[in-house]
């Protein structure tokens, strides 16, 4: 027994004496979630071939459990190099302390420029005046519109601002008549919400975002815009599961403007049916005085505190930022670069379904960058769910609201208090 | 040596480690209930604090949580009386005189236990589907009307019982099979001869004679359905409308989705009080029922 045991030690050292003694190589280890995870070793066999000696073992992690992946990957000291993360997490895990500042290494880099990015999306990942992570794609809400429905209901051009928006949505909902509707948006999405209140200009949490700022009549008037699409039945109260097939219901007129994200665009055109490809197409958001803002959501990439290798790290980053990558990574994902650069290959340039997008981005806004957020969107959803069926008023919804995120940022409250004391 | 330290000595490491890998856990958890860890304190322990009972307050506050309460309440109270049914209806007629293949069957109902939920839960999501699938195929077919089983508030807590219940069964079937088989021929013999008819026969020897295997059927089951978590994850996240959220599923969410481990700790031990009251209330049914016969 002893002497096999030891033979088999025997080979494994000479396994390993061998490896690291002829070509060692380094292993990256980067998580990437949902489709992209699938796509991006496609990506990365080019980056593997420029850096001989580097394996990146790519993790596929569903997007239904990332979050709390890597919250248990930091509890148990077992994160990757990097990783793809929402950019909305950014602040979490930049407070865990868990990923790296960039700063540093994106100012020296030849690939990186600041510039070249959106500034919405760019904003996502600065947290107190640091860079956290560098964008992948990027992710916002617009209006996807029946053109043919518009134009039978009177209305010549896809609205601009909050005013036309209603009025557009009154005509067609008296065009299509009772049994459909002017605007489908899941009711237990908060993406709508969050995008109008952001166009008012107001910050969504005050005083250093340590209370909710919702009662003011900035946002109350954002409130009360959403729920008016409810109230004057432009819209049905229903999820995007009851619809069951958004593009089924689209197609046969059920609503008229749909407010979604990217993804969608390859949905409508491999989904609708081949005579009604002419006649949707996409807009940006109405604010409340002219074209308006949006969410500036989708992904980033971070490097890991702990990493043993930060700078081949930040090297795979700086790969899937340079412009031809982020164009083969569109092609294969239809996710939407966040640098102009990236916008120029053609087929982002040429086709006219992504030109609302590519102007939209020009205009998207980060949500506030506190821990905390994740959770107060959840409660911003279930309220204003609430709010619809319940026909609350917009005050009593922003009351409510308030109260629920003020709960929830009382610890973020605590501790800016003691940080000021420990200061004074 | 005296015979009761032999006793500790023997009992020793099985005590061991029932101390190091349940009390001390508990304890643990019981401690952390008291307090607001939570993302903050992960990063930096100092960021902890003593907060009392402050985390029962506020969960008995929030309307999440008792509609959470709800949902398990309604998934027990239906859920576990009708598993217990279908196990004992399964095992007499598993038991009877007349059914061939007895070895077969015992096996076939047994299999989903032993399956895996998450394949199972693809298989019922198929099954469930609402223009798809093979349930609204027959109730169709039947003239009813379809059910939009997953997708409806109302109707996804009993899909989700009835994948628990097909998904479950089988293990109190052989359990209550042993049962069945351990009655004595004899007491059926006598009550024939007393003119006793086959209802009677149910009532006063198979049920009495069962009491001890459907007492222990009966705290398992409730014991396991006060925990429904891996059916509403697989099946439905919790949705529609939060209306497949159980207690374990809420405790998961606090834990390890906010990771507000003070908070989780305590919904856990709000819940391990309802088990005890539960199993001590069935307890004390049983023993009444018991010694009545």
């Amino acid at each position: 027994m002893f002497v096999v045991a030891v033979m088999v030690l025997g080979i494994m050292f000479a396994a390993c004496t061998n490896e690291s003694g002829e070509n060692e190589i380094l292993e990256i280890k980067f998580w990437a979630m949902g489709r992209e995870g699938e796509i991006v070793p496609e990506l990365l066999k080019e980056f593997e071939r420029e850096n001989p000696g580097v394996r990146v073992m790519v993790q596929q992690v569903p997007w239904t459990a990332a979050h709390e992946k890597l919250l248990t990957a930091f509890a148990g000291d077992a994160l990757p190099d990097v990783a793809q993360m929402g950019n909305t997490w950014i602040s979490e895990f930049a407070a865990l302390q868990a990923i790296s500042s960039l700063d540093e290494m994106a100012n020296t880099s030849s690939v990186i420029e600041e510039q070249d990015y959106f500034p919405g999306i760019w904003a996502t990942n600065r947290i107190a005046d640091s860079l956290y992570g560098l964008p992948w794609y990027v992710d916002t809400r617009l209006l996807f519109y029946r053109k043919d429905v518009l134009k039978a209901a009177g209305i010549g051009r896809p609205p601009r601002d909050w005013t036309e928006w209603m009025q557009a949505a009154t005509a067609v909902k008296e065009h299509v008549g009772n049994n459909n509707f002017a605007l489908f948006v899941p009711v237990n999405d908060f993406e709508m919400q969050v995008s109008l209140a952001l166009q008012q200009g107001v910050p969504l949490l005050r005083e250093g975002d340590r209370y909710g700022n919702f009662s003011s009549p900035e946002l109350v008037a954002a409130l009360d815009f959403y729920l008016d699409f409810f109230r004057k039945g432009l819209a049905p109260a229903a999820s995007e599961s009851a619809i069951s097939n958004v593009w089924d219901e689209f197609a046969r007129g059920y609503f008229t403007f749909y407010l979604t994200g990217p993804w969608n665009i390859g949905e409508f055109r491999r989904r609708l049916p081949a005579d009604l490809q002419d006649d949707w197409m996409t807009a940006i958001l109405p604010g409340p005085s002219g074209p308006g803002a949006s969410t500036a959501g989708g992904s980033s990439l971070v490097v890991f505190q702990h990493s043993a290798h930060k700078e081949l790290a930040f090297q795979l980053v700086e790969f899937l930022s340079r412009p031809e990558i982020q164009q083969q990574f569109y092609a294969l994902s239809g996710n939407l670069p966040p640098r102009r650069a990236s916008w120029r290959g053609d087929r982002l340039a040429s086709d006219p379904y992504v030109a609302a997008f590519r102007e939209q981005l020009e205009r998207v806004l980060p949500a506030p960058k506190v821990p905390e957020w994740e959770r107060i969107v959840q409660e911003l959803r279930m309220v204003t769910e609430r709010a619809v069926h319940e026909q609350w008023t917009a005050v009593e919804t922003a009351r409510e609201l308030d109260s629920r995120i003020d709960r929830i940022l009382e610890k973020r409250r605590w501790m800016l208090a003691r940080e000021a004391g420990a200061e004074s | 040596m005296k015979p009761s330290v032999a006793g500790w000595l023997f009992a020793g490491p099985a005590l061991a480690i029932i101390a190091v890998f349940f009390f001390l856990p508990v304890l643990a958890a019981l401690a952390i209930s008291l307090t607001d860890f939570d993302i903050y304190a992960l990063a930096e322990l100092s960021n902890l604090r003593f907060v009392g009972f402050q985390n029962y307050i506020e969960l008995l506050q929030r309307p999440l949580f008792w509609q959470a309460l709800g949902n398990t309440l309604y998934f027990v109270v239906v859920g576990a009386p009708l598993s217990v049914l279908v196990s004992l209806a399964a095992a007499l007629l598993l038991n009877g005189q007349m059914v061939r293949f007895k070895g077969f069957f015992r096996t076939a109902l047994f299999a989903p236990v032993v399956t895996t939920i998450v394949a199972v839960a693809v298989i019922w999501r198929y099954l469930l589907h609402t223009r798809y699938g093979l349930i609204n195929y027959s109730l169709d077919g039947l003239g009813l009307p379809v059910v939009d089983w997953l997708g409806d508030p109302h109707f996804s807590m009993p899909a989700i019982i009835l994948f628990a219940v097909w998904k479950n069964f089988g293990y109190n079937m052989i359990i209550l099979l042993a049962g069945l088989q351990a009655i004595p021929g004899d007491l059926y013999e006598a009550a024939r001869i007393d003119g006793a008819n086959a209802w009677q026969r149910f009532f006063h020897v198979t049920l009495p004679s069962l009491v001890p295997s459907l007492f222990l059927v009966g705290v398992l089951t409730m014991a396991g359905y006060f925990q429904l978590f891996a059916e509403p994850y697989v099946m439905t996240q919790g949705g529609p409308v939060q209306s497949t959220l159980s207690i374990i599923y809420l405790m998961y969410e606090e834990g390890f989705k906010w990771w507000s481990l003070g908070s989780a700790s305590a919904v856990a031990f709000i819940l391990f009080v309802f088990m005890i009251v539960a199993a001590v209330g069935q307890l004390m049914v049983m023993r009444r029922y018991g010694s009545g016969v």
